[in-house]
């Protein structure tokens, strides 16, 4: 691989658009370079599930004749991108990471996709991620784990580890992920780049493999705030074939993306310093709130007294909800199916039993027993009340104050295999992120600095008002022009290309 | 709140999952200890405390869409991924045992 292609890899989706627009390299030359990195690097990141090559090519080939005749479609057209292996894609096998999904072809697109290619994006391939999105840390693929290109014996976060990492590692400029409870921001936070998680109704879910109905929301991760925010504009908006999507108007994410803190009145809970935040985090989000203060923005301490209850009341809802969600595999009309059994009824317990992953199968349980007969006033309707709390923590805040700031996670990256024999571990990872998912709202991760002592990138969590969008770019953009896009991933630096 | 091995069995039975014997003690145990965790919940007073039922903005309306035929997909397209099938039908093993 050639010094020329290698440096294609790094540009973000500006820069590739300008090349592509003013001709000075080809999609066909962009798709190829991604390959060969994916190539080189994903031996070792696990970031893919499948690779197209083919499928691309065809693609880049489309939008090359376009460009030619001068029919750009978008600052899209042309440039290599890959989805988190949630969305089902027309023709190219889609699994959730499940078993139980495996060989499934879907017959449509998701609305995303459509809208993607529609703006002439070429998609690469399927990223890793949790089966059903049910994880913080990937390691709950059912098919391989994914590493953290900063330190490969970490996990890159979950669930959407893949789509993290794969830009992370400089193999797309960009992606999409699902946000579930922090499924995108987490992976952002670990691996150094941009994540935003849409207001829930701000993109459409048609398409979307569902695990929580009422918290999932697709959004974008990329290694520039402007990125993001393309992406965002692309997929963004009412879609008739989800009921709950908005149909409120979508705001210009790229036009006041430059104004600046200054004025802004930020918002730092306090709650979100307690809890057993790690020191190394802790000092660069408060850095990170110095630098918005000295930029202008007035820091204002609010209270979210109700953020240690997000956990319970998320995995109350979340599950209730998958438990219902995932009720449609069973073996009747696509994915596995078992049949060496008696009757219908075994069929379904034994594809379910072969099927689905311990997590799945942990929060379906947990879900059926929350909404069985006794326990649901108990349990799901007790949550739903507790989750009316927590939006009005929010409500009270976003009265003196535009955004809310704090970490995304307590710690930095941990290591493969450190949390997976204990669930509760794993989900307190999640504890800062879950209540925005919960109260509906849109949040975002943006990249702060690097660990003083492990070296590994920090993320800053912003939260914003319902479809507020633009204010979380606007104030994430204002951190990056002191700081910087997260840093290039060192422990991929040796070999790159060497055919290691 | 410790689930019994029993409860665990009728849960799995709600969800149509065939546990083993591994798995329904490790269930028993690790579901045991997150209900512990959520049991916190049960400490907060929300006596008046409206359920939040959905997560639309507040304002939003579901819109709802005309009541129009519109294209779907063809039989053979629908069926394609069908573990088995017989004409337009999905099949499945004996349903009266």
């Amino acid at each position: 691989m050639s010094a020329g292609s290698e440096g294609l890899t790094s540009l973000g989706i500006r820069e590739m658009g300008e090349r592509l627009a003013a001709r000075s390299v080809t999609s066909r030359e962009l798709v190829d370079a991604a390959l060969a990195r994916i190539d080189a690097t994903d031996g070792r990141v696990g970031a893919f599930l499948r690779v197209v090559p083919e499928r691309a090519r065809e693609r880049a080939a489309e939008a090359d004749a376009r460009l030619a005749r001068g029919e750009r479609r978008s600052p899209l057209d042309g440039v290599p991108i890959a989805v988190k292996d949630i969305f089902l894609t027309k023709g190219v096998e889609t699994t959730c990471a499940s078993r139980i999904l495996e060989g499934f072809v879907p017959p449509f697109d998701a609305t995303v996709i459509e809208r993607l290619e529609a703006a002439g994006a070429v998609l690469l391939g399927k990223l890793n991620m949790d089966e059903f999105a049910m994880g913080s840390s990937n390691e709950n693929s059912a098919f391989k784990p994914c590493r953290n290109p900063h330190d490969l014996t970490r996990t890159p976060g979950g669930s959407s580890g893949g789509s993290a990492a794969a830009v992370a590692a400089r193999q797309v400029p960009a992606s999409l992920g699902t946000d579930t409870g922090g499924s995108i921001r987490l992976p952002a936070s670990f691996c150094g780049v941009v994540g935003l998680k849409p207001t829930y109704g701000r993109v459409s879910r048609y398409g979307v493999i569902a695990f929580a109905s009422s918290l999932d929301q697709v959004g974008p991760v990329a290694r520039s705030v402007e990125d993001a925010a393309v992406l965002l504009s692309t997929i963004a908006g009412h879609d008739p074939r989800d009921m709950t999507s908005s149909t409120r108007p979508v705001d210009d994410y790229l036009a006041g993306l430059e104004q600046g803190a200054k004025g802004l009145r930020i918002g730092v809970p306090r709650e979100w310093f307690q809890g057993g935040v790690d020191a190394g985090v802790e000092r660069l989000v408060r850095d990170a709130l110095a630098r918005y203060e000295k930029q202008g923005a007035k820091l204002v301490e609010v209270s979210l007294p109700h953020t240690r209850y997000g956990i319970g009341a998320y995995y109350l809802i979340a599950t209730a909800e998958a438990s219902s969600n995932l009720a449609r595999y069973d073996g009747v009309r696509f994915g596995l199916s078992a049949r060496d059994v008696r009757g219908l009824k075994e069929m379904y317990s034994e594809t379910r039993e072969r099927g689905f992953g311990p997590e799945p199968k942990r929060r379906i349980m947990l879900g059926t027993y929350a909404l069985s007969a006794g326990y649901y006033d108990a349990y799901y309707l007790r949550a739903q009340k507790v989750r009316t709390l927590i939006r009005r923590d929010f409500d009270r805040a976003f009265e003196s104050v535009d955004v809310v700031a704090g970490p995304v996670a307590p710690s930095c990256a941990f290591k493969l295999g450190e949390r997976t024999a204990d669930p509760i571990q794993m989900y307190l990872a999640d504890i800062f992120t879950i209540t925005c998912n919960l109260a509906a709202l849109p949040g975002m991760s943006v990249p702060c600095g690097l660990h003083a002592e492990s070296r590994l990138p920090v993320g800053l969590q912003l939260v914003g008002r319902p479809f507020d969008e633009a204010t979380l770019l606007r104030a994430a953009r204002a951190l990056e022009r002191e700081i910087g896009p997260g840093p290039a991933p060192a422990a991929l630096a040796q070999s790159a290309g060497g055919g290691a | 709140m410790a689930l019994s091995l029993d409860e665990v069995r009728r849960i799995a039975q709600l969800a149509r999952l065939r546990l083993g014997p591994e798995e329904e003690r490790q269930f028993a145990e690790q579901l045991s200890a997150i209900l512990d965790h959520v049991a916190e919940l049960s400490t907060l007073d929300v006596t008046g405390v409206e359920p939040m039922t959905h997560a639309l903005a507040a304002g939003d309306a579901v819109p709802l869409r005309e009541d129009a035929v519109l294209p779907s997909l063809a039989p053979d397209v629908a069926l394609g991924n069908a573990p088995a099938r017989e004409g337009t039908c999905f099949k499945v093993p004996r349903i009266i045992e």
